[in-house]
């Protein structure tokens, strides 16, 4: 037990307690934003490495949490309307506003909200046996029909643009290094808690039936279970997590936008598990934390080029080392105690 | 397969030994850092390389000359990549790691929406080099560009001298055509003209024939385009494949310069008229002499264009209110910038030091069959930058409370 969790512990401290006092308070606010992708990865990863469910679309759900929370930081900062709206030429404050004002029912809304829809949609889909290509491909037109969409309204979501110029989260100034900080340490710590929670479900006699219907979902039927409901309730957490983590980029990142939730960077977070090594939680995480860091290193070194030093390092990693980061890990630590 | 263990390790500790970007080499304390923050990938990037090798131009010949305050400007360049939350990241590496003394960049309004905060958080200078939808006036940005009263408002102008009394208002859909076409509405009211229709694609749209039916069966005097990107091309073709020409429809656009005429096809748009404050072909000795430097550079084949011009002076601009407070300390520079005047490729352009935005010479223009652009109105005189439109009764009531 002890000796399963030292990984775990010891990450837990370099995170919470290391990085914490040796990053600046920038390093540390780009940290925590990876972390948030993290959060993301790690639904992926329990829907797609453990449940062999490819959801290009986890975007949605992020979108909807950062949403839920920007429209709550916007109604909070006072001086009447949110600015975009004045700027787009609405006169009041749309119904659909007026909840987002109470925080719990924000908070509520970023996490209950996703895990409803995808409640839904998993129970309509799933129940027709949609699955493969066919579910990827669903979800991802979900991602684009919900940038259109909200593009469109630009009084009430703030179009193209987006929301930012938030002033202060739950009473806290969003410029102080203090409050970067707080919101780094809750995020880590968010993501710590639903990390030990997902790995305890995925060893649990619930994780083993996911990885049968991955591996032969009919098989499973025949003995009795009922993937689609297995499935729904396994794609609605995922949903979850991203929504709560869309919550939580908000106020760490600054901004939100439809361009933070489209086609790309829903398809971004599935081949950030994949460099990381999907078939391993702690891989989804990795891999998010990883390609977070390569991006911001390569852009701020080649300016001109990092996207094409980003393709490759997918490409290399992917054709060396197949299971990812974390497979090249785990074999190094098998050859060791062989 | 089995994998080279050597080349895997080899290959983790080279992508994270890029990523010890913090021990970047620092100048020397003689120099000066400042920071250039464009879209260089994704779809802006056709437009803001331009700018960002205007602006590159602008700081090499400021440092042949001596520099500023004795000292080398050092550029640090970073790529927006088209995504507004990128460039609030970069603002703030470049305010916050390189601790920049001024920062240029942006192009789009939702770019410049996105780094506001960030230097208002830390109370850093950019300077926005592109014509926007105005509205807006923070103390940390100084705006080089034209706001409305000196681009759509004299475009409107001269719709109305030309005697186009029924327009249709074509626009992509964000918050620069958006806001624009409510300025023109109020404008349309005020005096006398009709607005035929309002229509808005989503950027990148290029499927124009159904809204170029609408157009052309409102029959309007002639059109006000605020597309923006590729949605151009695939709109002037659309409207040349049913017939008509400049004469029969005319199109005023006030987002497509010499850089974009190319990318249209100048059989497309000949003979449509623009709006900007400056063109390639404007008449002025600092023109002739920016054009040849820039060609000189870049490639005789390379055209300027008024965003580029924007940003080139936004260079000059930001230097000479660095010399006049004697410090590049943010505070001091904005104090000293108010008042100060350059001759200019456009002309003579002055700091409004109350609303941070430019004195600019409206010009109307003419796309020639070369792809260039003649000039067939001007304001005769730098306009005083409105960016809240006060000074127009008509526009009351359109910037909020």
């Amino acid at each position: 037990m002890i000796r399963r969790n030292l990984p775990f512990a010891a990450v837990a401290v370099i995170v919470l307690v290391v990085a914490p006092l040796l990053l600046e308070p920038f390093r540390l606010s780009l940290l925590a934003k990876y972390l948030c992708y993290a959060i993301v990865a790690l639904g992926i990863g329990l829907a797609w490495g453990q449940a062999g469910m490819l959801t290009l679309g986890q975007g949605v759900f992020f979108g909807l949490g950062g949403y839920s929370m920007a429209m709550h930081l916007k109604l909070t900062e006072g001086g009447g309307l949110p600015d975009f709206m004045v700027w787009s030429g609405v006169e009041e404050l749309p119904a659909l506003w007026v909840p987002f004002g109470d925080p719990v029912l924000a908070l509520a809304t970023a996490v209950l909200g996703p895990m409803l829809i995808a409640a839904v949609l998993g129970t309509l889909v799933f129940r027709q046996r949609v699955r493969g290509a066919y579910f990827a491909i669903l979800t991802q037109a979900l991602a684009a029909a919900m940038v259109i969409l909200l593009v469109g309204q630009q009084g009430l979501t703030g179009g193209t643009n987006g929301m930012t110029n938030f002033f202060d989260v739950f009473g806290q100034d969003l410029a102080d290094d203090s409050t970067q900080r707080g919101l780094y340490l809750v995020v880590a710590s968010v993501l710590g808690v639903l990390y030990l929670a997902t790995r305890q479900l995925v060893n649990s006699r619930y994780g083993r039936l996911l990885v049968a219907i991955r591996d032969g979902e009919d098989r499973v039927r025949f003995l009795g279970y009922d993937p689609a409901l297995v499935k729904t309730v396994t794609f609605a957490l995922s949903a979850g997590m991203a929504g709560l983590a869309g919550a939580l980029f908000v106020p760490v990142v600054g901004i939100i936008s439809p361009a933070l939730l489209g086609v790309v960077p829903s398809l971004e977070l599935v081949v950030a598990v994949a460099v990381g090594g999907r078939h391993a939680l702690a891989g989804a995480v990795l891999g998010a934390v990883v390609m977070g860091y390569a991006q911001t290193a390569f852009s701020e070194q080649f300016a001109d080029g990092w996207l094409y030093l980003q393709g490759a390092l997918f490409i290399l990693v992917m054709t060396l080392a197949p299971k990812g980061i974390i497979g090249v890990a785990e074999r190094w630590r098998r050859a060791r105690t062989t | 397969m089995r994998i080279p263990r050597p080349i895997v390790s080899a290959i983790l500790v080279l992508s994270l030994a890029a990523c010890g970007s913090d021990a970047r080499p620092a100048g020397d304390s003689g120099d000066i850092k400042v920071g250039i923050l464009h879209s260089l990938s994704g779809t802006m990037a056709i437009s803001e390389v331009t700018v960002r090798d205007a602006e590159l131009l602008a700081i090499e010949e400021i440092n042949k000359a001596g520099g500023v305050l004795g000292k080398q400007l050092v550029p640090v360049v970073e790529d927006g990549a088209s995504d507004w939350p990128t460039f609030a990241e970069k603002a703030t590496k470049l305010i916050r790691q390189d601790k920049v003394a001024t920062v240029f960049g942006g192009w789009t309004s939702a770019s410049r929406k996105a780094m506001l905060p960030v230097f208002e958080r830390y109370k850093a200078l950019l300077w926005y080099p592109v014509q926007y939808e105005g509205l807006e006036s923070s103390p940390y940005i100084f705006y080089t560009g034209a706001t409305t009263n000196q681009q759509i408002i004299p475009g409107l102008d001269y719709l109305k001298e030309q005697g186009k009394k029924r327009l249709f208002l074509v626009g992509s859909d964000y918050v620069f055509p958006r806001t624009a076409n409510k300025i023109i509405k109020a404008y349309a009211a005020a005096n006398g003209m009709e607005i035929l229709g309002e229509e808005y694609t989503p950027l990148g749209h290029t499927e124009y024939s159904t809204l170029v039916n609408k157009v052309t069966q409102a029959r309007p005097d002639a059109v006000f385009n605020t597309l923006n990107g590729d949605s151009n091309v695939a709109f002037f073709k659309a409207l040349k494949s049913t017939g008509a020409t400049a004469e029969s429809m005319p199109v005023l656009s006030v987002s497509i310069a010499e850089e974009e005429v190319t990318g249209i096809g100048v059989d497309n748009v000949v003979g449509q008229p623009v709006a900007w404050n400056y063109y390639q072909t404007t008449d002025t000795s600092a023109n002739k002499a920016f054009v040849k430097a820039y060609k000189a550079r870049y490639g005789q084949d390379k055209v300027t264009s008024d965003p580029m011009e924007a940003g080139y002076n936004a260079v000059y601009l930001w230097a000479e209110a660095v010399k006049k407070a004697g410090t590049t300390e943010v505070e001091a520079v904005r104090k000293a910038a108010g008042g100060i005047a350059l001759e200019r490729p456009e002309g003579l352009v002055t700091i409004d030091g109350e609303s941070q935005h430019l004195y600019k010479t409206a010009r109307i223009g003419i796309v020639q069959p070369d792809g260039l652009i003649k000039q067939v109105w001007d304001s005769g005189e730098p306009i005083k930058p409105d960016p809240y439109l006060k000074g127009y009764p008509w526009a009351a009531g359109l910037a909020g409370q």
